[in-house]
């Protein structure tokens, strides 16, 4: 036997060498794994932002309808006009109310999944959160169409239970009210809060799955009754899930432009602002501008949830 | 002694599965109790049965004179010390140990007070402002003890205090914890699988196997009297006679309990083949086959130390060769 017998024989080939080179080098790994997803958050994705955001500093002529490449905040003050100021508050307001409805719905649904659902009932759970995510969202966004129309099985059940007049004198309610629900506010929330639902359950339930029982027993040892244990314990235990959640349905909400131009009024939402100022009014810098102000919500947003402590129990 | 906490023919089943199976017991008010058993003896379900997070399937458990079950465990003015000591993570240890008196509706400055005096009680003044995290185990431990004394409960439950604590702190926080309890005067109530824990700190252990009490008594019952084998074996580890060879050797029909200590080496008695020999620092232990049975002879310092696999003559005081009564 030679001397070398103790370590084996160098695997040849290119490869064999790649790997030695790799393993004795990690952080060239590391750089190599993380490049080409880097190059394209970096360069496809928000470079692309950029180039969008920077178009909202110019203007469009008012006469000649082209766009003037020059340093200007008078979109910004266009933005602020009652016509387009209506279109950010009412798109704030609807993501404000599907981002509580959700919290609402999803955490009990979250609350269960995490401390009781078991096995089959485990499986049973991620199923139903996660199959409405399997079909498209055209075809689930007109199918609610045909449940909330006047000819739909919503107006169908009320009549049924003679509660026709209920519903009548609930959409008869100016601003949230409608012809039928289809055409109405509340018909687009409901939309809203069905199709982004899944996204407020999954992180409460990730968050929720972390707290142990003990600290819940402890609480109530300690004589709290179950509603101060939610409010003092459970609430801010889960609060980064919740906070993720909300980032979801309330950034979802405020960009999207098909939900509410499928059902609702003809109110608009900033989203489909967007889309008509970029496509057929050629006005790229309102658009532009219009896309700023979701970042910039968000932005605060998440400001104010980090100096709320929001994210202590991380 | 008035009673502190009763149990008549308490049961905890989980359907086939009996947690807690028709135990009684009486622990008196200012004693310091231990339930003393394996894993899965139904030590820690009687604990939680008292501090309302289980309710018994059958039997009545009385806690100061008063009717426990259907009570739930904000009701009850009993406190417990957890396992993992279940701090809230979010709070800092001030608010902790002052979460019971916020809960309460007692004002800001008044429950902080009690708070830093409860942590000044477990020397721990000053910590006020940390997070747990940024705790050490055995000050963590402290915080949940303060976290639970500051309510001033009548019965002080404590489930496997110790048990994340290494060997000193332990050690340590055993005669803290009595001492402790010796100048509050309340009941305290704990649980552990270590027998040692149990035999030095508690006035009375009760031990459970499979769901049951086994024996209830002093340490010194305990250790030197145990009623059946299983006490013997687990809590003394003492050598177990079988009723055959105490028939023989004693004319009794009845399990016997020898203590390893008590063995010791002679010139004419029992005939030992010794099987291994373990050096423990004070003493050395021998394993030895004698009447067929296993046993165990501990030898002091200094004596002469049997060959492994020799036959030696071994003897004990007839006194010190306990009958069980059961």
């Amino acid at each position: 036997m030679t001397e070398q017998s103790a370590i084996m024989d160098r695997q040849g080939g290119l490869m064999g060498r790649l790997s030695d080179a790799l393993w004795r080098k990690p952080g060239l790994l590391i750089f190599l794994l993380i490049l080409p997803p880097a190059l394209w958050l970096g360069i496809i994705y928000l470079g692309s932002l950029f180039a969008l955001l920077a178009q909202s500093f110019f203007s469009v002529d008012e006469f000649s309808g082209l766009i003037q490449y020059e340093f200007t905040l008078k979109t910004y003050r266009e933005l602020l006009r009652p016509s387009n100021f209506d279109i950010i508050i009412r798109t704030v307001v609807m993501a404000a109310a599907v981002t509580l409805g959700a919290a609402i719905i999803g955490f009990p649904v979250a609350y269960y999944a995490a401390r009781y659902a078991r096995g089959k009932w485990r499986a049973i759970f991620y199923l139903g959160v996660m199959l409405p995510l399997w079909s498209s969202y055209l075809v689930k966004v007109y199918s609610w169409k045909l449940i909330l129309a006047k000819e739909g099985i919503l107006n169908w059940l009320f009549e049924t239970l003679r509660l026709g007049w209920l519903l009548n004198a609930y959409l008869a309610i100016p601003v949230i009210g409608g012809n039928s629900l289809s055409v109405s506010t509340t018909g687009t929330f409901l939309v809203f809060l069905y199709v982004w639902l899944p996204f407020m359950i999954l992180p409460i339930q990730a968050s929720l799955e972390r707290v142990p029982l003990s600290m819940l027993e402890a609480s109530g040892d300690l004589g709290a009754r179950p509603a101060q244990t939610f409010r003092h314990v459970l609430l801010p235990l889960a609060l980064p899930g919740v906070i993720a959640g909300s980032i979801f349905t309330f950034s979802l909400t405020l960009g999207d432009y098909i939900v509410p131009q499928i059902i609702g009024s003809s109110r608009r939402f900033i989203g489909q602002a967007v889309y008509a100022y970029q496509g057929t009014a050629g006005n790229i810098p309102l658009a532009a501008a219009f896309a700023v102000v979701p970042i910039l919500l968000m932005a605060v947003y998440l400001w104010i949830a980090k100096r709320q402590g929001a994210f202590d129990a991380l | 002694m008035p009673s502190a906490i009763r149990f008549s023919g308490v049961s905890r089943h989980y359907g086939n599965v009996k947690a807690v199976d028709g135990v009684d017991m009486d622990i008196a008010e200012g004693e310091f109790f231990a339930m003393l058993g394996p894993s899965g003896s139904g030590k820690t379900t009687s604990l939680r049965l008292i501090a309302g997070f289980e309710q018994p399937t059958a039997g009545d458990i009385h806690i100061f004179g008063h009717v426990a079950q259907g009570l739930p465990p904000y009701k009850r003015n009993v406190n417990t010390v957890f396992q993992d000591y279940a701090l809230f993570p979010h709070l800092n240890v001030r608010d902790n140990v002052a979460y019971g008196l916020m809960v309460a509706g007692q004002a800001k400055a008044e429950r902080y007070r009690s708070a830093e005096r409860a942590l000044d009680m477990v020397a721990l003044g000053g910590y006020g402002d940390r997070k747990p995290s940024a705790l050490s185990g055995g000050q963590r431990q402290r915080v949940a003890l303060a976290r639970a004394l500051v309510n001033e409960p009548k019965a002080l439950l404590l489930d496997e205090p110790l048990g994340a604590l290494d060997l000193k702190l332990r050690e340590q926080m055993q005669e803290e914890l009595k001492s402790l309890q010796r100048s509050l005067g309340i009941t305290f109530i704990f649980v552990t699988h270590d027998q040692g824990e149990a035999l030095s700190m508690a006035d009375r252990v009760a031990v459970f196997n499979e769901g049951r009490i086994v024996q209830t008594g002093t340490p010194e019952d305990i250790y030197y009297r145990p009623e059946v084998p299983f006490v013997a074996d687990f809590v003394g580890s003492s050598n177990v006679l079988p009723p055959e060879i105490m028939r023989d050797i004693r004319g009794v029909d009845a399990y016997g309990a020898l203590r390893p200590e008590a063995v010791r080496r002679c010139d004419a008695g029992h005939d030992a083949w010794v099987r291994n020999v373990s050096f423990l620092g004070a003493s050395t232990r021998v394993s030895m086959q004698v009447h067929g049975v296993a046993m165990t002879m501990l030898l002091p310092r200094g004596a002469e130390i049997p060959a492994v696999g020799s036959t030696i003559q071994v003897c004990w005081q007839q006194d010190d060769l306990h009958v069980m009564s059961r």
